[in-house]
């Protein structure tokens, strides 16, 4: 289960000349178990810092984030990550890559070698099992990073533009694909992008950002029906409306 | 692609043909003097002297200098490995140590030879801490470099794993994410402790008769310049076959994950 609930939460980063950057301000959501939700905004509004307070990399200056009614204080396995950067570690064969988590719980070899190979399964990468990271593509990394994360059985996945190095094509894929593994797996997805159209293809709630410093400017629940059609009016619409609302968010700042 | 490497081959052949050719003509009929520069063929036929004569002690100097340079590695990446990881990992023990090693190390090795033979004697042990000098600051460095230089992204990713303790991290993150810089360090080191064990055996470090540097040294004193040649070459040759062999090594253990960008 993966109920989260952000409260209050601020993030200041000090500067050298002693001023300093407000990042984060007033932060208040309720997040529900199996929710799939994005965060959207400009690139600075701070949704990755959000991101990385709720996956205990970054440390807060006010406010607390409740994992299941406990305080997050650090990182730790039940909030799994998939960076935007490639982060599979290059001396590690996929399968290697995916078992890191179990290996560092304990779980004996034979066990998290079965539970590695069920997801490699599940993101269609069998067949570079023995593989190293950098004989794979850009969607194929993040393929594995996602099982990687998914392998520790986290409560919430957190994802941070994961898609955001990858080609357009590609990226469609990989979104139709995660929304398969969500649907499979039932975890409480929090997803930061600033593509609309991925947010709107794929969120059961989109979060607007404002500008620096980063506040939550609107709450829109997506209430059309999944598979959703790109090609449609109505998803038209709804990115149109989304538009609207981001522009909006970015003038009353 | 198969003519070319086979016409490269023969280029090797001819280059080292023609230097030996040479080589023999200067030696013979321009210099003419085999004191001031020994033909090949005097130098191929000490060599032979050397292996098959009472006096000749090639093999024994070989495994003796074998035993110093072992002592002197194996201390060498004991210290420099650990101190490294240490350095690179822990910012106040990179402060706090930084300023001693930055000040240790432009000290020549051999200019610790004095203090090697009042400390140790004229032991192996004096020869091995000669070439230790020499190999442990580019082991220290690059492993302290290879840690600094871990993209953030393998930590974070391995803290979010569950990977947390600094130990855990420094042995499932850090240190795999280092080892071609460690391994490029000890290839250095490698060639700098072949050198310093010349000047230790030659400045009397070391068991005292014994040795490849020393009995260089012997020949020359004793004026017999084509088995100083010998000894010069031997010394080459071995030095060569570490970093080869080395290599081979290296690239068997890394080349599968790093895209040949190492060694």
């Amino acid at each position: 289960m993966g109920r989260l609930s952000i409260q209050n939460v601020g993030r200041v980063f000090p500067k050298d000349d002693d001023t300093s950057t407000v990042a984060l301000q007033e932060i208040n959501l309720e997040i529900r178990d199996q929710e799939f939700v994005c965060f959207l905004g400009p690139s600075g509004c701070g949704k990755t810092t959000l991101l990385r307070i709720i996956a205990g990399l970054e440390t807060i200056t006010t406010g607390q984030v409740l994992l299941n009614d406990e305080e997050i204080s650090g990182p730790d396995p039940s909030r799994g990550m998939v960076f935007q950067e490639y982060s599979l570690f290059p001396w590690r064969t996929v399968i290697d890559n995916i078992t890191f988590g179990l290996e560092m719980k304990g779980v004996d070899k034979k066990e998290r070698l079965a539970i590695a190979d069920e997801y490699l399964e599940m993101v269609g990468l069998s067949q570079f099992r023995t593989s190293f990271p950098h004989e794979l593509s850009g969607g194929m990394r993040q393929r594995v990073a996602i099982a990687r994360a998914l392998a520790n059985n986290p409560e919430v996945l957190l994802m941070d533009e994961p898609f955001g190095a990858l080609d357009a094509q590609t990226r469609n894929t990989m979104q139709k694909e995660l929304l398969g593994i969500w649907a499979k797996t039932k975890k409480t997805v929090l997803f930061v992008t600033h593509s609309v159209d991925e947010a709107v293809y794929l969120a059961d709630r989109i979060i607007i950002f404002t500008p620096r410093p980063g506040r939550v400017c609107q709450t829109y629940e997506v209430t059309f029906k999944r598979p959703r059609d790109r090609t449609s009016n109505e998803f038209a619409t709804l990115r149109r409306d989304i538009l609207m609302l981001m522009q909006g968010c970015s003038v009353t700042q | 692609m198969k003519s070319e490497s086979k016409s490269n081959r023969i280029l090797v052949v001819l280059s080292v043909v023609s230097v030996i050719v040479i080589w023999q003509l200067v030696a013979e009929f321009i210099v003419a003097n085999p004191f001031t520069l020994p033909s090949f063929l005097d130098v191929v036929s000490a060599f032979f002297n050397l292996l098959t004569s009472e006096q000749g002690t090639l093999p024994q100097d070989l495994i003796i200098s074998l035993l110093h340079f072992g002592i002197g590695m194996g201390l060498a990446i004991l210290v420099g490995i650990p101190v490294g990881v240490a350095m690179g990992w822990f910012r106040r023990v990179d402060v706090a140590v930084n300023p001693i090693i930055e000040i240790l190390r432009p000290i020549p090795p051999l200019a610790w030879i004095p203090f090697a033979i009042i400390w140790f004697g004229l032991t192996h042990l004096a020869a091995g801490f000669i070439i230790f000098i020499g190999a442990v600051f580019p082991i220290l460095i690059n492993t302290y470099t290879g840690f600094r230089n871990i993209p953030k992204i393998f930590v974070e990713a391995g803290k979010v794993l569950g990977c947390n303790s600094d130990l855990s991290l420094i042995r499932h993150v850090a240190f795999p994410s280092a080892i071609p810089s460690i391994v490029a360090g000890v290839r250095i080191s490698m060639g700098i402790g072949w050198m310093c064990l010349v000047g230790a055996e030659i400045f009397g470090a070391g068991s005292g008769r014994l040795g490849l540097g020393k009995n260089l040294w012997t020949y020359y004193n004793l004026h017999q310049m084509p088995n100083v040649v010998v000894y010069m070459l031997i010394l080459g040759f071995i030095g060569l076959a570490f970093d080869i062999l080395f290599r081979h090594f290296a690239d068997k253990m890394m080349l599968r994950w790093t895209e040949g960008a190492v060694a």
